[in-house]
Formats: structure tokens, C-alpha cells, sequence
């Protein structure tokens, strides 16, 4: 199959189930791109995943990241566009429904609906990329480290990655 | 919702105002979009910008693209959201692609390899958190525990597809949130 468009739908069938955002899919990314496609290791995956994080902007920009690695520039741009172009339409047309139902029951519902398992959905991300990334003890205190300074600090997510990368450097 | 719109900005106004969003957001970029958005530019009311962005979290997709995509095409139709979205993207991914570049570059160097594993570790920690955050409103009310509960099981322990989930889950979330 033509490995632009493969890229291109899959994120695109990806974005339209990312209910809570691209997050929520990891596990279904690492699904595709590693169990069924072996594009990439899911260590790699976790490794993507964290530049993605330390650059700035979206953070859906792991499908970039992804799209580069296995088909360059052309890649990249495919699963952007995916994960961009379909989800955006979707919302175009319930817009205005939306708005029209503001304060509808059937719409508080709905929502109040998609709240746990989207947190479920999210949860189960952090599983999977901890599993991924943490090797080794070393590395499981950085996570919980950088879970807590998150939970109980308001310090940058960049000065965590930052003492990750120092960490990670220094230790192991 | 279009007819809230009073003065329609031209895709150059879209491209150079999610361009500007788009390079300072670090981790996340719903703050800085909020605050050039309603305070600086003052394109839309807050409560403007609640409804419309309480929308693109509810809709499947990257939130914040969501938001561009649709306040974009508000102003310019699909010309005007392709100008909003590109300019929000573009920095960030030509920024990311560099990087992406050089870690693909010096993935074998054991230098790289060190830190680039540290901080996915860290990484791993900072949605973990965000996980738990977005899961403690849900913790309140037993109907949600089950639901969250079931979600994990079914994508962690079952390792069943997202359609396959979102399809069993979401009536039975429905039929518990539906209550008088």
C-alpha cells in the first residue's frame, strides 16, 4: 500500500476516536505503528513521544514525529494533515448544532459520558509509555519524580524533561 | 455560531496569529491561546471562547487544532482554516522535524541515547500526571469509577482496539449518566 496514504488514513481513523485528544490514542498508536505496521520499537515510540513533548506547540505533533521516521517530510506532513483535516470538518458541522443545543439535557450527558473514559482512555496512555520508557530503576524515579513536581508544583514541563535528560545522562 | 462573528479577519490576520500562538506554546497550548485570543486580540468574548473550545475538547482530535480549524473557518470558510491551522503548526513542526532529524541522526550515539531515555522517562511522568488530574473528577462518583475502571481494562488488559472500546463503552456511559 502506498505508504503516504496508509499514513494519512490511519491517523486520520485515529483522530476521529481521539476523544480528550491525541493523548488519549496512545495506546492505540503504539497498537498500529508497533504491533501491527513494527514501524518502531515502542521504547522508540516512548523516545518520539518525549521530543515531542520538549518542542513547543501541540502536543499532537508526535504523529510528526512518527510520519518523519517512517516516510520523511512527506510523512510527516500525511499524518499531520490526518490527524488534522478530519476531526477539524467534524467539528464545522456540529458547531452550530452544538451551540443551537447549549443547554439541552442530552448534551450534558453526553459530556458528562465521555469525562471517565476519556480519563480511563489517558490513564491507560501513561501505563503504556511508562511501561515503555522505564527500563530500569533509575528511570522509574525519574517518572515518579516528574509525576510529582507536575501533581505538586507549577514548575515548566520543560525543566522536567530537562532534569530527565540530566538524569538520564548522569545515571544510566 | 457565525453570527457572533462582527468583523472577519483575512487569512493573513489567521496565519500570523496562531503562527504567534503556536511558537510560544510550550506543553500544551490552550493558555496562550486563550489569553491572545480574548485579552490581546480580543477576536472572541471568554465566553465565547469557552463554548467554542468546550466543543473542541468534547470533539474527537487535537483540541487545539480543532480550535483553529473551526475559528479559521468561521472568518475564511476552508481557505481561512487552512491559514489558521498552517500557522499554528508551522513553527512548532519545523521546530519538531529538526529535532526529530537529529535524534534519527545520533539515535546510536550513547550519549544521545542516555538523555533521550531520561527523558522519556520524564515524559512518561508528566502525562502521568496529567492522567491523573483528568481522572480525579471521575474518581467522585461510582457510575465514573466503573466507567474509567472499565476503560483501562479494556485498552490495558484486553488490548482491544479504540473503535472496539469507544463502541462498548459509550452507551453503557450513557445509560449511567442518564439519570433524573
Amino acid at each position: 500500500m502506498n505508504l503516504l496514504g496508509d499514513l494519512f488514513t490511519l491517523f486520520a481513523k485515529l483522530s476521529l476516536l481521539a476523544v480528550g485528544g491525541v493523548n488519549s490514542t496512545v495506546p492505540a498508536i503504539i497498537r498500529m505503528v508497533v504491533d501491527q505496521r513494527h514501524w518502531i520499537t515502542t521504547r522508540q515510540f516512548s523516545q518520539l513521544f518525549a521530543i515531542a513533548q520538549a518542542a513547543p506547540g501541540p502536543n499532537m505533533l508526535i504523529v510528526a514525529l512518527i510520519g518523519q521516521h517512517v516516510a520523511g517530510v512527506a510523512g510527516a506532513l500525511a499524518a499531520t494533515v490526518g490527524t488534522v483535516l478530519p476531526s477539524g470538518i467534524l467539528v464545522l458541522y456540529v458547531s452550530n448544532i452544538w451551540h443551537r443545543f447549549q443547554h439541552a439535557r442530552w448534551r450534558r450527558i453526553l459530556q458528562a459520558a465521555i469525562i471517565p473514559i476519556t480519563g480511563g482512555l489517558i490513564l491507560s496512555a501513561a501505563y503504556v509509555l511508562v511501561r515503555a520508557a522505564d527500563t530500569g530503576w533509575v528511570l522509574a524515579l525519574v517518572t515518579v519524580t516528574s509525576t510529582l513536581l507536575c501533581l505538586t508544583t507549577r514548575l515548566h514541563p520543560l525543566w522536567l524533561l530537562a532534569g530527565g535528560l540530566l538524569a538520564g545522562l548522569i545515571f544510566t | 455560531m457565525t453570527t457572533d462573528v462582527t468583523r472577519k479577519l483575512d487569512n493573513r490576520s489567521l496565519f500570523i496569529g496562531f503562527f504567534q500562538i503556536g511558537i510560544v506554546g510550550f506543553g500544551g497550548v490552550l493558555a496562550v491561546a486563550r489569553r491572545a485570543v480574548v485579552e490581546e486580540r480580543k477576536w472572541l468574548t471568554a465566553t465565547e471562547f469557552s463554548e467554542l473550545f468546550s466543543l473542541c475538547q468534547f470533539m474527537p482530535g487535537a483540541n487545539i487544532t480543532n480550535f483553529a480549524f473551526a475559528f479559521g473557518s468561521r472568518h475564511g470558510g476552508l481557505r481561512g482554516a487552512a491559514a489558521a491551522v498552517s500557522g499554528l503548526l508551522a513553527a512548532p513542526l519545523v521546530i519538531v522535524l529538526i529535532m526529530g532529524a537529529l535524534f534519527q541522526q545520533y539515535a546510536t550515539v550513547p550519549l544521545v541515547q542516555h538523555s533521550v531515555r531520561g527523558m522519556a522517562a520524564a515524559a512518561a511522568g508528566l502525562i502521568a500526571a496529567t492522567a491523573i488530574k483528568m481522572a480525579l473528577p471521575s474518581v467522585k462518583q461510582l457510575r465514573s469509577v466503573l466507567v474509567l475502571a472499565a476503560a483501562v481494562g479494556l485498552v490495558v488488559g484486553f488490548h482491544l482496539s479504540l473503535p472496539v472500546t469507544m463502541l462498548a463503552l459509550l452507551p453503557v456511559s450513557v445509560a449511567l449518566a442518564w439519570r433524573p
